[in-house]
């Protein structure tokens, strides 16, 4: 195998795990604080169809990274109240939040069928990225690197910081960190803002990198993936990179066996592999770990402090 | 001045039943409101939604047949629902009923009986509920969450369903169109009133409606449901075998999703192709919500959504919105229902801000 073939391959990599990464991370948070938002593919579409519309309005890819985020948070948040201050079943209600931003991105999205935006892809000069080994480091679209800084900055956050404990907290035990005079809800919230502003720019990705345009579910169910990614890495961000990357590894291996027409397998095992490994690793996860003691101890439990 | 929540002693029973109908309402009036804001004429928008569907007198024998299929799913996810296990993946097992159903029907394209349609469903009943018998098996051997096992493996029953109809399955005589061969007339079902196109499924949604009420409201294994679901730890004190409820939920749940399917191939379709997902397994979710849990409910609910369905493909043609919006109205009612259900067990006391006396305890 050459040279060129293995980076091309590795730039491939990146560019799937990318969204992925993304989605996952603003998942985490959003678990550990305790709330379990399986909204994630629907807040996807949002983010992707509004960076889309935006990008393409405005000429200005920045700005639809950021109203991007601005939409995921804002339909996170329909969940926010919901679960928060209604104290509806997060279940439930996150299965809504994915359904109802599958039926809002394509209403909005019907009128950018078929348009294009230039990719936003490297923001580094284009004589660094020229040699095929440094555009491995320097050929990403900014939202590359955006991804990866996020899981260390959550990373740090959660495990060097006041408010980081403080989450960690509220996701434990919510009853002690409402005794000691912390804002259970508060905190949610700004967690459940946080993922979907995650997932949302994870949308963005889809509609501004991978195929500068907008289709219709375009995000192709990568959502659920992000999400069993999160008990994948047992909520640790370290091992959300490794993780991340191990999908994106698989989904790569699946479109390089496509393309090269391996006829021994039928192209239909291919695609179906990473939500067959996701179910396998979920069940490797889960079995070491029988008592679930890596999950957040309040995970989908509502907290109504009136009761 | 605020709002607060204060617990009732008994969940109001007028609230269960006000709720769902307040938030059907409630449904046209925000979703109005939202196409409106999006450009388009909410108002007519609202009308082929929601009334043109039951106005226009062709389109009702639509509604029963959208609706057979999402009361049979949604009966037994209600069962998994109400235990809180939570079954995500009957798209998945509808499309392996149907898969079941059709093995049958390619290995006997020359058996003229009618009877081999019992064999058909059955097969779909088992392919569906083998399809969930992996997360309960994941979830009880290795403590697998079901909600992410069940919903990968839609994903993977939408690949096997391309390549069985693109490989070993595909008509020899389908122009080489990803299809199977067209089910004899011994494989299909008649409907169910002539001269209409009213789905057998129907019948079967009736049948089984009633079949679940009696049986949640009479039998052990309801009561048993209904304590896992309400009270786990009273459950596992009272001896309930928590394993065997999430076999059964899933299992049942998984069946009645594979019914559907098959039914759907044996009446509608004929056969199957790539438009055979029709996205039935996740609609019935809502229908399971907006329906209380309750098989009357459901019954209704089924219909309710079914409307909305077809509105869709009106309101497309008529006002020209995406048929896909549809799944707006369907994911704001159950917002609504959900948030609906705080009604049911609080009381709603808005607070002066004067008379703080409760604030301190």
């Amino acid at each position: 195998m050459s040279m060129d073939l293995i980076i091309s391959a590795l730039v491939t990599t990146i560019g799937i795990t990318t969204p992925i990464l993304l989605a996952a991370t603003g998942e985490l948070v959003v678990e550990k604080s305790g709330v379990l938002n399986l909204g994630v593919e629907g807040m996807m579409l949002v983010g992707a169809v509004t960076g889309f519309a935006v990008a393409f309005t405005t000429f200005n890819p920045w700005l639809g990274i950021l109203a991007a985020a601005a939409a995921g948070a804002a339909s996170a948040l329909v969940f926010g109240v919901l679960v928060l201050t209604f104290g509806a079943n997060q279940v439930a209600t996150g299965l809504a939040l994915a359904i109802f931003g599958i039926g809002l991105s394509t209403l909005i999205g019907a009128g950018f069928v078929g348009m294009i935006v230039p990719p936003f892809t490297s923001i580094f000069p284009e004589e660094l990225a020229r040699d095929p080994f440094w555009r491995l480091i320097f050929g990403h679209s900014p939202i590359v690197y955006l991804a990866l800084i996020m899981v260390m900055v959550v990373a740090w956050f959660l495990k060097s910081t006041r408010w980081g404990l403080v989450l960690r907290a509220v996701g434990e035990n919510d009853l002690s960190a409402h005794s000691i005079g912390y804002s259970v809800i508060g905190i949610r919230y700004a967690a459940i803002a946080f993922g979907g502003a995650m997932a949302g720019i994870a949308g963005s990705y889809f509609s501004l990198v991978i195929t500068p345009m907008w289709a219709e579910q375009m995000t192709a169910g990568r959502g659920w993936i992000a999400l069993a990614l999160v008990v994948f890495a047992s909520w640790k961000p370290g091992r959300l990179l490794t993780g991340a990357y191990f999908f994106g590894v698989l989904m790569t291996l699946e479109l390089y066996a496509k393309a090269s027409g391996f006829s021994f397998l039928p192209s239909q095992f291919w695609a179906s592999m990473p939500y067959l490994m996701a179910v396998l690793v979920l069940a490797l996860i889960s079995a070491r770990e029988r008592t679930g003691s890596e999950a957040p101890a309040c995970l989908g439990k509502p907290f109504m402090p009136g009761e | 001045m605020r709002i607060r929540f204060e617990k009732r002693p008994e969940p109001s029973n007028f609230m269960r039943l006000a709720t769902p109908v307040g938030a059907v309402l409630l449904t046209m009036v925000l979703g109005a409101l939202l196409f409106d804001a999006l450009g388009y004429d909410g108002q007519e928008t609202i009308k082929q939604f929601f009334f043109t569907p039951v106005l226009a007198s062709y389109k009702w024998q639509d509604v029963a047949t959208k609706a057979a299929p999402l009361i049979i799913i949604a009966l037994g996810l209600a069962l998994g629902n109400t235990a809180k296990i939570w079954n995500i993946g009957a798209e998945g097992q509808y499309i392996a009923g149907a898969l079941g159903g059709a093995f049958v029907a390619y290995l006997t394209p020359d058996v003229t009986s009618h009877w081999i349609i019992v064999p058909m469903l059955l097969a779909g009943i088992i392919g569906g509920a083998l399809w969930a018998a992996l997360p309960a098996w994941l979830k009880t051997r290795y403590n697998v969450n079901e909600v992410l096992s069940s919903l990968m493996l839609v994903y993977v029953s939408l690949q096997l369903l391309s390549y069985l109809i693109d490989g070993p399955w595909k008509d020899p005589n389908g122009h080489n169109f990803p299809q199977t061969a067209a089910f004899t007339d011994a494989q299909l079902l008649p409907r169910a009133l002539p001269g209409t196109y009213v789905p057998p499924g129907l019948v079967f949604a009736i049948v089984l409606t009633f079949v679940f009420w009696v049986a949640m409201k009479r039998s052990i294994y309801g009561f048993d449901v209904r304590v896992s679901g309400a009270a786990p730890q009273a459950a596992r004190y009272g001896g309930f075998n928590a394993k065997r409820t999430v076999w059964s939920t899933l299992l049942i749940s998984g069946g009645m999703a594979g019914l559907a399917g098959i039914l759907e191939a044996t009446s509608q379709l004929g056969q199957l192709n790539l438009g055979f997902p029709s996205g039935y397994g996740f609609t019935a979710i809502i229908v399971s919500f907006l329906g209380r849990l309750h098989p009357i409910g459901i019954f209704i609910a089924g219909f309710v959504l079914a409307i909305t369905s077809v509105g869709g493909q009106v309101a497309q043609t008529v006002v020209h919105v995406p048929s896909a919006s549809g799944g707006i109205f369907q994911a704001l009612m159950l917002f609504l229902i959900l948030a609906g259900d705080v009604l049911v067990r609080y009381r709603i006391k808005i607070v002066h801000s004067a008379s703080k006396a409760g604030a301190a305890a």
